[in-house]
């Protein structure tokens, strides 16, 4: 073991330093790639549209409506849809499918709401009948203000 | 088995291995101007980052143009930081780009075999004057439009193609949300196209013909010496990487402490405010034809400004060419004195152009 004795003094404590000083550099290089990361993550998240929640809307006037029949209209920043059934009844719902988002139409030969990307339909009280939908579309409350075929029909959010 | 046994089996990487482990920088008095380059490159890395984060929130249009940058720097979380961020590493960029400039010039390192890399690297600056000038109108306010007024209408005195030329730019005979929408598409799609393959091509011939040594220290050594080397992994890398983060360094002091300005929206019928002047970096050009008569020798004032700098343009790319004597390897006092002439020309003009009324 007179080899040993051949090691300079500071070769020991030398591989430590390397160690140290590499470890350093690694804090540093992480450091830094995290100091970036975070407000590069935080810049991606989009700001909150400042927009509130739509509680209502006008959804066009019942003389623009025939029997049996239906109109898209704009709730907020989504499209809603206004269905005057065989009997004359107005009713509202969101035209959103609850399947992928699709916007929902009326099928007048079924009296149904149908959505065309995946052949989901609702009955006229939101319902899933059949297809992908995972549930029924929100129904929404449906005044009129004024009289006849003038009136406006108001649609709110339950 | 590691990756780099499975890569290796499949691509052969032998010589990429080589390359790294032969790959040398000589050491000598003038090496630190060896770093410039690779600063400016790490500048453009830092564009292309903060660039595309822009482009998420920014919309090209005369009519939201303003409100879609106003919205980043005060709506988006550290949207301020991104845009401070790109406009002033716009700005240092362009700085070390003069700065690299002149240093090879100033070294000779343009002469032979380096005549390709000297012309790419010129394209480059352009380039990036390019990339200035377009990215300058994008938000859409009235200094960057005034500014654009200016720029486009100096090219429309270029003689015989002027007027096409801006017709060009601007997308018709005024600036408008058209030339905002030409500006766009230079500045984030064809400039960027051409710049990167220019600075592929750039790499690859620095890396195929190492860095150049000196002339004056070259001339000084006895035939057959060869400088000390450095190797380049991982010595030379890691004092780079520390150059860059200097670069870092005062870009973040910069980006946050002195936030770019966002002026008033761009209004076509608004009087030209007081005191409308490019960017620094066109201050030298702008100031020389200010100064211009409007005639001379029968011809327009600015028509000569603007073929002068043409041909000043010509000339910087053939450098390599003209100065014989350093391709030889002999000094070339003339090329030194156009260089410092250059720079006082450049520098003084830029000054006088700044404080000027």
């Amino acid at each position: 073991m007179a080899d040993n004795f051949n090691i300079p003094p500071f070769a020991a404590s030398h591989f430590d330093r390397r160690t140290f000083l590499d470890a350093l550099l690694a804090v540093g290089f992480v450091s830094t790639a995290a100091a970036i990361a975070y407000p590069v993550a935080r810049y991606l998240v989009p700001p909150a549209s400042g927009e509130p929640a739509t509680q209502t809307a006008v959804a066009g006037r019942v003389g623009a409506l025939g029997l049996n029949a239906a109109a898209i209209f704009k709730f907020g920043s989504k499209p809603g849809i206004v269905v005057r059934t065989a009997e004359g009844e107005i009713r509202a719902f969101s035209a959103v499918c609850t399947h992928l988002d699709c916007t929902v139409q009326f099928k007048n030969d079924t009296s149904q709401l149908w959505c065309a990307c995946h052949n989901g339909t609702y009955d006229l009280g939101g319902a899933v009948v059949s297809g992908p939908p995972p549930r029924g579309l929100e129904q929404f409350v449906v005044n009129l203000r004024g009289e006849g075929n003038d009136a406006e029909i108001v649609v709110s959010r339950s | 088995m590691n990756l780099g046994t499975w890569l290796d089996e499949r691509l052969d990487l032998s010589g990429v291995r080589h390359f790294i482990a032969e790959k040398g920088v000589p050491v000598h008095t003038q090496k630190i101007w060896y770093y410039l380059g690779g600063m400016t490159l790490f500048l453009f890395g830092v564009q292309i980052f903060t660039g595309i984060l822009l482009l998420l929130y920014y919309r090209p249009s005369a009519s939201e143009a303003y409100e879609s940058v106003q919205f980043i720097v005060t709506q988006v979380q550290f949207g301020w930081l991104i845009r401070n961020v790109h406009s002033w590493s716009a700005n240092l960029l362009i700085g070390l780009a003069f700065a690299h400039f002149f240093s090879v010039f100033f070294l000779k390192s343009y002469r032979k075999p380096r005549e390709l890399t000297w012309v790419t690297g010129i394209l480059l600056l352009f380039l990036m004057l390019g990339f200035g000038f377009s990215g300058y109108l994008l938000p859409w306010d009235e200094l960057a439009y005034f500014a654009t007024k200016v720029g486009t209408g100096i090219a429309g005195a270029v003689p015989v193609v002027g007027h096409f030329t801006l017709r060009l730019l601007r997308g018709g005979d005024d600036v408008t949300g058209a030339t905002l929408s030409r500006f766009y598409g230079l500045h984030v799609a064809i400039l960027p196209a051409v710049t990167t393959a220019l600075v592929a091509l750039h790499l690859l011939f620095v890396q195929q013909q190492g860095m150049s040594v000196p002339l004056s220290i070259e001339r000084k050594l006895k035939p057959g010496e060869r400088l000390p080397q450095m190797r380049f992994f991982p010595n030379y890398i890691l004092r780079d990487v520390l150059a860059w983060y200097v670069v870092l360094a005062v870009l973040a002091a910069l980006a946050a402490f002195y936030p770019w300005e966002l002026g008033t929206k761009a209004d076509p019928f608004a009087v030209v405010p007081p005191g409308i002047r490019p960017e620094w970096y066109f201050l030298a050009m702008f100031h020389t034809l200010k100064l211009l008569p409007s005639h001379v020798l029968g011809v327009e004032g600015e028509h000569l400004g603007v073929v002068a700098f043409g041909m000043a343009a010509l000339f910087l790319i053939l450098v390599p060419f003209l100065d014989r004597r350093a391709s030889r390897g002999e000094p070339s006092r003339a090329f030194t004195v156009l260089a410092v002439l250059g720079l006082v020309y450049l520098v003084t003009f830029t000054i006088i152009g700044h404080y000027a009324k």
